[in-house]
């Protein structure tokens, strides 16, 4: 997934790319190196991608900003709309409560495929084996993997293996690309956020994050948390079997809601505003949350999307998610605005307003 | 959830809130001390709900904010060594040094790890005997404790490739400086409850003699908040200054004394640096001499000498203080954000800065 705004100062006049080089703009500046708040889904991601990948890399497909960009093999003809997203899992650690790598790997590009409508088909697959892996840990990934491949009805068609030596990975990579098709008539896009739509979400939020935080910070809690890391082309279907219309999917991985509604309002130019009581959240991850100085819109989930649509449809949405078993907790949390565009507020329990940012970088815990 | 929702009560918030616009008849001007009430209040909204009498100010309790630059240079210096480990808490991470952060020394090959406590950087130091293991003891009385725990069980196991960078400072005496100085207008103080959890409120009923500023123990969540305000405003109309208790569940007069106790057994009070505010005589806790071998800056005593002046454009030093809110700042918002600040009060995300930033900044600039 790329986010953020593409820049222009990489073009030439007569509109060519400019290719003399890159230099370092500002924002990654104040990072000779790259840091681990790079890669954590908020703001000094999406510096990275805005000033330094989509400079270099930009044409008019990547330029959706989905979370999985469609194309057709013949650019004006009839062919189907395919939709493609890539994603790698660099998780640690590899067996984590409710999962591991190897259905992460499989459910987080089909969940990426699925967010623009799409039904998932085929998937390929990189692993990237640390020396001195167990065999038996190997195995049940790759168990893993292939259980949920089939429970997501996609085919793996090319696969590659690669062995590091020992040192240079952290046990196990896995990259997945995967390629569905977008039925006529869908039109999911994080631009079409429209003032008076209804924001939906499927579930309760921050149950990944918080599940790995557990386990590689050896924090235990009295309610074990789970991981939700599930499949939701499921879902998605049974959401369009009521109306095609639904305006814009993400799932809410890192950087969680706060960063999926943010960069939604971003992409419509369209404020959102939502009721904070109304968002979902497990009690234990709310506590774990409170303990930390973490806050639950801000950590990654793997198994809950967020929906936007229009008014009319949203109770009948909402009913067909709460029957699907991934959808039994989802709720409706707030309004598409057509004031302050690109910004997303909260109304807290107290009846007052605040603004909802991205997370800086990485999560980190309070002092006290 | 029990013990949490209750305090986080809308309904109840609300019938404070109209309790303490029923009270209140003239303006009055009152200081939240704690940085985690700065972060509730403006988490919450909480400000933007209070009758226009009111007006709060953000306090100087943020342990991330106040600890000098120059202190982060020492951890960045004493982490870019080969053989060190150097631990802490998590959100020091981020804060610029004058070259870089924590991070970047992590990303550049240094060993540098989050812990959750400093046994946990102990526990470290037990498990690499070859290494040097220093852990980065930042924050008031309330972190006290649980660092003078470290050094006190790392001499008694002879641990003694264990290290603390202290840079330890207490409330009262910033209060006191507060209270001293001509350009400050706080007519009433929420005092920290977390630090009065461990010292107890005994201290303050002293401030309170000598200044006569009501002062109210009080929470951090937005029921605790209205609770504590509500008792200061009707003290402040019945012309009372006193110390009184609005966080009762958590808070005793004398604190948590076994506690206090170790604080004192391996700490003494010294003069402290606080960024933004300067050097507050006897505002802090060094290492008492049986315990000076577990100093940091004795161990590497090549970055004791390190010094560093702040960015001139900031003006957190009077944010501190109350005098100026966030949005005065030429530099808020634009050269100075989270991910780049210039100075103290945008570090944490309990900064009054960095809060105002993250929750406020549409609603307060209309």
């Amino acid at each position: 997934m790329m986010g953020g705004e593409l820049g222009t100062d990489f073009m030439n006049d007569d509109n060519t790319l400019n290719l003399t080089g890159w230099t370092c703009p500002a924002p990654l500046r104040n990072y000779p190196t790259v840091v681990l708040g790079h890669g954590s889904g908020g703001k000094m991601m999406a510096d990275l991608i805005q000033h330094l990948f989509a400079p270099l890399l930009r044409n008019d497909l990547l330029a959706q900003f989905g979370d999985s960009t469609l194309f057709k093999l013949d650019a004006a003809g009839g062919a189907p709309r395919l939709a493609i997203s890539t994603d790698s899992f660099v998780i640690h650690p590899l067996f984590f409560p409710g999962g591991s790598i190897g259905e992460l790997a499989v459910y987080g590009t089909v969940n990426d495929v699925a967010m623009s409508g799409a039904t998932p088909l085929y998937l390929s697959a990189g692993f990237i084996l640390e020396e001195g892996l167990p065999m038996d840990d190997l195995g049940r990934i790759v168990t893993a993997f292939a259980d949920a491949a089939r429970a997501a009805q996609v085919q793996m068609i090319a696969a590659d293996t690669k062995v590091v030596n020992r040192g240079h990975g952290d046990g196990l990579y896995i990259n997945t690309t995967g390629i569905g098709v977008v039925p006529p008539g869908i039109h999911i896009a994080p631009d079409r956020a429209r003032p008076g739509d209804r924001v939906l979400v499927s579930g309760t939020m921050g149950d990944h994050g918080i599940a790995i935080m557990s386990v590689r910070e050896g924090l235990a809690f009295d309610a074990p948390i789970v991981s939700d890391t599930a499949p939701l082309h499921g879902l998605v279907q049974t959401m369009l079997n009521i109306t095609p219309d639904i305006h814009c999917l993400r799932d809410a991985t890192r950087g969680g809601l706060a960063a999926v509604l943010n960069e939604l309002a971003a992409a419509s130019h369209a404020g959102i505003e939502f009721d904070e009581s109304a968002v979902p959240v497990n009690m234990a991850v709310q506590s774990a949350c409170d303990m930390l100085g973490l806050d639950p819109l801000h950590v990654a989930n793997e198994g809950k999307l967020v929906a936007i649509l229009p008014p009319e449809h949203a109770d009948a949405v909402l009913e067909a998610m709460r029957a699907h078993p991934y959808g039994a907790q989802a709720a409706i949390i707030g309004t598409v605005t057509a004031e302050h565009p690109g910004i997303v507020l909260a109304r807290t329990r107290i009846g007052a307003r605040r603004v909802v940012d991205l997370p800086a970088g990485e999560l980190l815990p309070r002092i006290c | 959830m029990k013990y949490l929702d209750e305090y986080r009560d809308g309904e109840i918030t609300r019938r404070l809130l109209d309790e303490v616009a029923r009270t209140v008849t003239r303006p009055w001007t009152m200081m939240e001390v704690c940085g985690g009430q700065t972060h509730s209040i403006l988490k919450s909204g909480l400000d933007t709900l209070l009758p226009p009498e009111i007006t709060l100010i953000h306090g100087p309790g943020c342990p991330v904010c106040v600890t000098p630059l120059e202190l982060v240079d020492k951890a960045v210096a004493i982490a870019s060594r080969p053989n060190v480990i150097l631990t802490s808490y998590g959100d020091m991470l981020r804060v610029p040094g004058s070259s870089r952060d924590l991070f970047s020394v992590k990303a550049q090959g240094g060993d540098v790890r989050i812990v959750y406590s400093p046994l946990d950087a102990l526990k470290i130091a037990q498990d690499n005997p070859e290494r040097e293991v220093v852990f980065f003891a930042v924050g008031f009385e309330t972190t006290a404790p649980a660092n003078a725990m470290s050094v006190f069980q790392a001499k008694r196991q002879g641990i003694n490739n264990y290290s603390v960078l202290v840079s330890h400072v207490t409330v009262p005496p910033v209060l006191a400086a507060l209270l001293e100085a001509d350009d400050v207008q706080v007519d009433a103080f929420l005092a920290p409850g977390h630090v009065n959890a461990v010292m107890g409120y005994w201290e303050y009923e002293q401030l309170v003699a000598r200044y006569r500023v009501p002062m109210v123990v009080t929470g951090f969540e937005p029921v605790d908040l209205m609770r504590g305000i509500l008792m200061v405003v009707r003290q402040l109309e019945e012309g009372r200054a006193e110390v009184e208790n609005a966080y009762t569940r958590a808070v005793t007069r004398e604190g948590n004394i076994p506690g206090q106790q170790l604080v004192s057994q391996v700490f003494e009070l010294c003069d402290r640096k606080w960024r933004g505010i300067g050097v507050i005589p006897m505002s802090g806790y060094r290492l008492r001499e049986p315990y000076q071998a577990y100093d940091a800056e004795r161990r590497f005593p090549d970055v004791a000498t390190i010094e560093t002046s702040e960015s001139p454009l900031c003006i957190s030093g009077q944010i501190l203080k109350g005098i100026r809110k966030p949005v005065d700042c030429a530099a808020f918002g634009k050269e100075c954000t989270p991910q780049t600040p210039l100075g103290a009060t945008m570090v944490s995300s309990e900064g009054a800065c960095a809060a105002y930033y993250r929750y406020g900044r549409f609603e307060r600039a209309r």
